[in-house]
């Protein structure tokens, strides 16, 4: 998992000449096969980033390589069958009529065969549990099967990474984890990259590996272990401390013998059994 | 002024082969001054209620009481503008709805579109602008070379300078990141009390409905599926883990502890506080012998 798969040397980015710099040299690696979260306040240069990685936009400064080739205006659509994305608004990416148009589009516009397009829609939508819907129309589907209808169109495109781009946060906690649920499969069977743009941050608690981005920079990366350790300062940069990182430090304050912060619900309860059944 | 829902029904598309049964046998009273939260999933019918709060739909069936006004299914309704002065709506992502030149001319329009004049209209835009926590001279600028958070405080402000006595929210935090859903929150939450508002929060968030809400209305399948207080509705949150809805983060992990220490704390906590102490007692106290 330790070979790089994008690498990011330096990157500047202005929307227009005369604003501030949407990204500043920021450098980073994407690794092979890893679960990589990006937070960041409103504005911090999450989803120009984003928009950097699937070439929507070029960098003022630095290189971007994917795969070893180096990210320009004549590589783009090589690439771009590498990265597939996911956006936001489950209302805004849906283009076909109905739900297997909807899918076949991203293959036909790549001059897939018909042959194999019917069959790479097919199973596509079997992957994301879409498949008793073919013939739906979008409006009859709620947000999270619209998102997981565009995770299919990704996907039948065999791309080696996907991004998320904020694609949970305009879902109810159902739709939400119903399209995490999906990733996380895709990710095993595919051996797929995955980077999420978020602000949930329990989401972010289950990566491999957390990017803090912050006023266009990179602030910090490291393991979700070691992000949630930064506690207040996580605040101080307009984000959050997980549930269960927080309930740990107050309980350490109201004196329980707590031996670290804890990431998840289950490993706090599971401690807490421990002692509790020791007493 | 007091809101009331009685028996509504509304059905779309009546007498069409695409009537379709949004929400039936729903009852809620909003008396003055309430802060109600409002939770269900995607299609329960939250938006449909939501859309009889100001009478922008017409109950198929029942009747909705808004201050002095009856709206039913039978009458036909004139002169609904007062009704629209009085209860504001914050739509989703609200800022997509900024469309003048200035800041202040989009406070304005509506407002002015009410018949009030040009320069209380103004007035009312400098006053509103300060309460959602910007400066003034913003008034002066396009609302297009705003950031995402301005704009979404912009569209507020144009809500609140028409003087609402109801303002109804809709998902009013989406989108937005974990410092923001807070200031905004805590705005609503302090306009509520200092301007004596009704407030009809429609969200997704546990958190939120539990720390703000007096009231909350579950919907479920087009009906009210349940009522209360936070501490009545979250005392009993299995129910609500059934239909797979969330509850506070919590109630989820008292839930999680009592099933798996097999114990029961003394009460059902609903802030942090609470919670930790709990714990601490049951930690204290030791495994039943």
């Amino acid at each position: 998992m330790n070979e790089p798969l994008v690498e990011l040397k330096n990157v500047s980015f202005k929307y227009d000449a005369e604003t501030g710099f949407a990204l500043h040299n920021v450098s980073f690696n994407i690794l092979k096969g890893e679960w990589l979260a990006i937070v960041g306040h409103n504005g911090s240069g999450k989803s120009t980033l984003a928009k950097l990685l699937n070439g929507l936009h070029f960098p003022l400064e630095g290189s971007i390589t994917v795969g070893g080739i180096p990210l320009t205006e004549e590589t783009v659509w090589e690439t771009r069958k590498k990265i597939g994305m996911v956006f936001q608004n489950p209302d805004n990416q849906f283009v076909g009529t109905t739900v297997q148009d909807d899918v076949a589009f991203g293959l036909e516009n790549h001059g897939i065969e018909r042959n194999d397009m019917v069959q790479r829609v097919a199973q596509s939508l079997e992957k994301v549990k879409m498949a008793q819907f073919l013939n739906q129309e979008p409006h009859h589907l709620s947000g999270g099967q619209k998102q997981r209808v565009a995770i299919a169109g990704v996907i039948a495109l065999r791309p080696n990474i996907i991004i998320l781009d904020e694609s949970t946060s305009m879902l109810d906690p159902r739709g939400r984890e119903e399209v995490l649920e999906t990733v996380r499969e895709l990710k095993q069977d595919y051996h797929m990259t995955v980077i999420s743009i978020t602000h949930d941050l329990e989401e972010a608690a289950k990566a491999d590996r957390i990017l803090v981005m912050n006023r266009g920079q990179l602030y910090r990366e490291g393991t979700p272990e070691e992000i949630f350790q930064m506690d207040e300062e996580l605040v101080k940069l307009g984000l959050d401390i997980p549930f269960p990182v927080k309930l740990s430090k107050i309980l350490r304050e109201k004196g329980l013998p707590l031996s670290r912060h804890y990431l998840s619900e289950e490993e706090l309860v599971e401690e807490l059994w421990t002692s509790h059944s020791k007493m | 002024m007091d809101i009331s829902l009685q028996n509504v029904e509304y059905r779309y598309q009546v007498n069409t082969p695409f009537e379709r049964l949004a929400i039936k046998n729903v009852s809620i009273d909003i008396p003055a001054g309430t802060f109600l939260a409002i939770i269900g999933h995607t299609g329960s019918g939250k938006s449909t209620v939501l859309q009889h709060l100001n009478a922008l739909l017409k109950p198929t069936d029942g009747q909705v009481v808004i201050g002095e006004r009856l709206i039913t299914s039978q009458k036909k309704q004139k002169n609904l503008k007062e009704i629209r002065q009085r209860v504001g709506i914050v739509f989703q992502f609200p800022e997509h709805q900024l469309f003048e030149e200035t800041v202040e001319k989009d406070i304005c329009f509506g407002p002015m579109n009410f018949g009030v004049s040009e320069e209380e209209a103004k007035k009312r835009a400098r006053a509103a602008i300060r309460q959602v926590g910007l400066p003034e001279e913003i008034l002066h600028k396009s609302p297009f070379d705003l950031s995402g958070g301005q704009m979404r405080r912009v569209a507020i402000a144009g809500v609140l300078a028409m003087e609402p006595d109801v303002i109804v929210l809709d998902e009013p935090t989406a989108g937005l990141d974990p410092r923001g859903r807070k200031e905004i929150m805590d705005m609503f939450y302090s306009l509520h009390g200092t301007r004596g508002l009704s407030t009809v929060l429609v969200t997704h968030s546990m958190e939120d409905a539990s720390r703000y809400s007096d009231q909350i209305v579950i919907m479920h399948n087009g009906e009210v599926y349940r009522k209360g207080t936070p501490k009545e509705i979250f005392s009993s949150p299995e129910g609500l883990l059934k239909l797979g809805l969330d509850v506070p983060e919590v109630v989820r992990f008292q839930l999680k502890m009592e099933n798996s220490l097999n114990i029961r704390f003394s009460k059902t906590c609903l802030t942090m506080d609470e919670l930790t102490d709990e714990i601490a007692a049951a930690m204290k106290r030791g495994a039943p012998k």
